[in-house]
């Protein structure tokens, strides 16, 4: 039974690992940016949800999204645009000069200490079904999970944004000339990525709700991972990648005997450089022939 | 010496003065500066280090802290008193623990372990590239960082290594110096310009005869070696050590020292770590209140802010870093009309 209650905790956290990633995915298409300061919209998001405590819980999710989307739209505007076109190595450590700047004002606006999120706590209450305990939570994030990456999917197929999206990811420069606005579509990019962000603070806030300056952090290390591993080149090879990496951190965490539980970390590198090694375009992308272009 | 020589060698001389500089000035000034400008000269060796691979092959590594973490622990570990290390670290090895070596032996030592790690990473590694490559060497910092802080029989895990013996501003600035003069003589070298011919063309560089993964490895291996050994100093520097100080923190500041300076010169790895660790001593001065012209005086935690601040402002405005991946030279050694780019 222990195996089938390792199998529901690794789906409820693979669930919000595979929106994080699909958030950096989408980034990731349009700009060829893999965006660091993504964790710190999280970060905002659960801050935000603290300050809030004591409101309603619909407003502070209203607030939440607004405050995260913002955010999301201010990084794109004053750090990323600039930077457009500039080497990939030199973009990906500006994403870090932003998360390691915004992690340093949560610092110097709320403490060390962090603060404690109480909306929705409810949710962690568990049912017992036989001799498992499902915590309702885990059933919220695997629901919301699917339904947000099933409304991406549906904005993406069938509307025209996501057209003009989904061209951009393809092939920037041919869109443009083909009449998409650049700008439109990054900011839509961004704008959808916060909202996932967004829905990613809400949930994760229920089940570790003591926010600090580095809450984000480690989930987005992760979820990048879990992209990387997954392939980058698609949003649901990202997303599978992103909910495989939640998923084996829980349940390989279960597995392992207690006395080596400390090496998990290790465990989880060792088999991320073992699939990169083999699959190096993505485990989940196709065995395309992919030659060097020279353009 | 042939004018092309001596034109090459003082493209050296930038960061060399530097660095002695900044020794000299330093060795001037009270105790507690002196650890400052100690702890800038060794982030000197260690973004030096790291541009050594980063800089000539253009492939990010996030895992080279990985290398300046076991550089600094063995070299710690090594140079501890015996009796001390029986009696604070029973569970380690014995090798370790009955070992004792002098300061300049352990360093030795530590830029061989780096080496060695190198390359028993790099040989899988090095085939890869591009985000790939950064995600796998990521791994290999999580690896490390994980094993440092829970295998007792390396290292006292997540409690600090302390008491080992410190060194001043000039020991530190002489173990700069031989990173930088390694660094520049790999760059000058045969290996270093068929990496650099990668860097700019890997297709090219390989119509050319040159096998990518092999140049690439060779430059992770005498990287790794000097991160080793800058880990060394490191520890040297500060007296002690704990796992978090050896990781991803470092990683992303040593990296952006690298590109505020410019990646791909050896002069803007130097000034990029010099700047970087300047601004953050002045910054921490400013939050105590210091007089220049006026009364500055910064509320605590504006500091990290800051930084975080200047590095995505000079990123923005200057993509490709300060030096704009260019060398710096002695103006009046330079020949008219010889204004090509660094190497």
């Amino acid at each position: 039974m222990t195996f089938l209650q390792s199998l529901i905790d690794g789906i409820g956290l693979g669930a919000v690992y595979a929106v994080v990633a699909v958030g950096i995915g989408l980034v990731f298409g349009v700009m060829r940016l893999i965006n660091f300061a993504y964790g710190e919209l999280i970060t905002a998001g659960g801050y935000t949800l603290a300050l809030l405590s004591n409101a309603p819980a619909i407003v502070a999710i209203i607030v939440c999204f607004a405050v995260v989307v913002a955010l999301a739209l201010l990084q794109e505007r004053i750090a990323f645009r600039p930077l457009r076109g500039a080497a990939p190595a030199t973009m990906l450590i500006a994403t870090f000069a932003v998360s390691f700047l915004l992690q340093n004002v949560y610092l110097l606006a709320f403490g060390s200490r962090g603060s404690t999120v109480g909306t929705l706590g409810g949710l962690n209450t568990a049912i017992a079904v036989g001799s498992l305990r499902i915590r309702w939570i885990t059933i919220v994030a695997t629901i919301a999970g699917a339904a947000l990456l099933g409304c991406l999917t549906l904005v993406l197929n069938r509307t025209m944004i996501g057209l003009q999206l989904r061209a951009a990811a393809a092939d920037l420069r041919t869109a443009r000339t083909l009449g998409v606005r650049a700008n439109r579509v990054i900011t839509a990019a961004f704008a959808i990525s916060g909202v996932l962000a967004a829905s990613v603070a809400v949930l994760l806030t229920v089940q570790s709700p003591l926010v600090t300056p580095d809450y984000g952090v480690s989930v987005t290390i992760f979820a990048l991972v879990g992209v990387v591993v997954g392939g980058l080149d698609r949003l649901w090879t990202a997303s599978l990648g992103g909910f495989a990496i939640g998923f084996a951190n829980a349940f390989v965490g279960d597995l392992l005997p207690s006395a080596s539980s400390q090496y998990l970390p290790s465990v989880v590198y060792g088999l991320v450089i073992l699939v990169i090694l083999l699959r190096p375009s993505g485990l989940f992308a196709g065995r395309r022939a992919t030659a060097a272009e020279r353009v | 010496m042939s004018r092309a020589r001596i034109d090459s060698l003082t493209a050296l001389a930038g960061p060399v003065l530097l660095v002695v500089a900044v020794a000299a000035l330093g060795s001037q000034l009270n105790p507690v500066r002196q650890l400052e400008f100690g702890e800038a000269l060794v982030s000197v060796a260690i973004v030096v280090a790291l541009y050594v691979f980063v800089g000539n092959s253009g492939v990010l590594s996030f895992g080279h802290i990985s290398f300046v973490a076991v550089g600094a622990y063995l070299s710690g570990i090594l140079t501890l008193d015996v009796e001390q290390k029986n009696l604070i670290l029973p569970t380690m090895f014995g090798v370790l623990r009955h070992t004792h070596t002098s300061t300049a032996l352990s360093l030795a030592i530590a830029a061989l372990a780096g080496g060695l790690f190198a390359l028993v990473a790099g040989i899988p590694l090095m085939r890869l590239s591009g985000l790939p490559a950064g995600i796998a060497t990521f791994a290999v910092l999580g690896i490390t960082t994980n094993i440092i802080s829970y295998w007792d029989k390396i290292g006292p895990g997540v409690t600090a290594l302390s008491l080992v013996p410190t060194n001043g501003v000039w020991t530190l600035m002489v173990g700069a110096l031989i990173v930088i003069v390694v660094a520049f003589a790999y760059q000058r070298s045969r290996l270093g310009r068929r990496l650099r011919a990668t860097r700019e063309d890997p297709l090219a560089a390989q119509a050319a005869g040159i096998h990518v993964h092999r140049e690439r490895l060779y430059a992770f291996v005498v990287s790794g070696a000097l991160a080793g050994f800058a880990g060394g100093l490191l520890v040297h520097q500060l007296g002690s050590i704990t796992p978090d100080q050896v990781s991803v923190e470092l990683t992303f500041t040593t990296l952006a020292m690298l590109v505020v300076g410019g990646v791909s010169s050896l002069s803007g790895a130097v000034l990029g770590a010099l700047l970087i660790s300047g601004l953050n001593s002045f910054l921490a001065d400013a939050e105590q209140g210091v007089n220049i012209g006026f009364q500055l005086t910064l509320p605590t935690g504006t500091r990290l802010v800051a930084i975080g601040a200047v590095m995505a402002l000079v990123l923005i405005l200057r993509p490709s870093g300060i030096t704009g991946g260019r060398e710096l030279r002695l103006p009046r050694l330079r020949r008219a009309g010889a204004s090509r780019r660094g190497p």
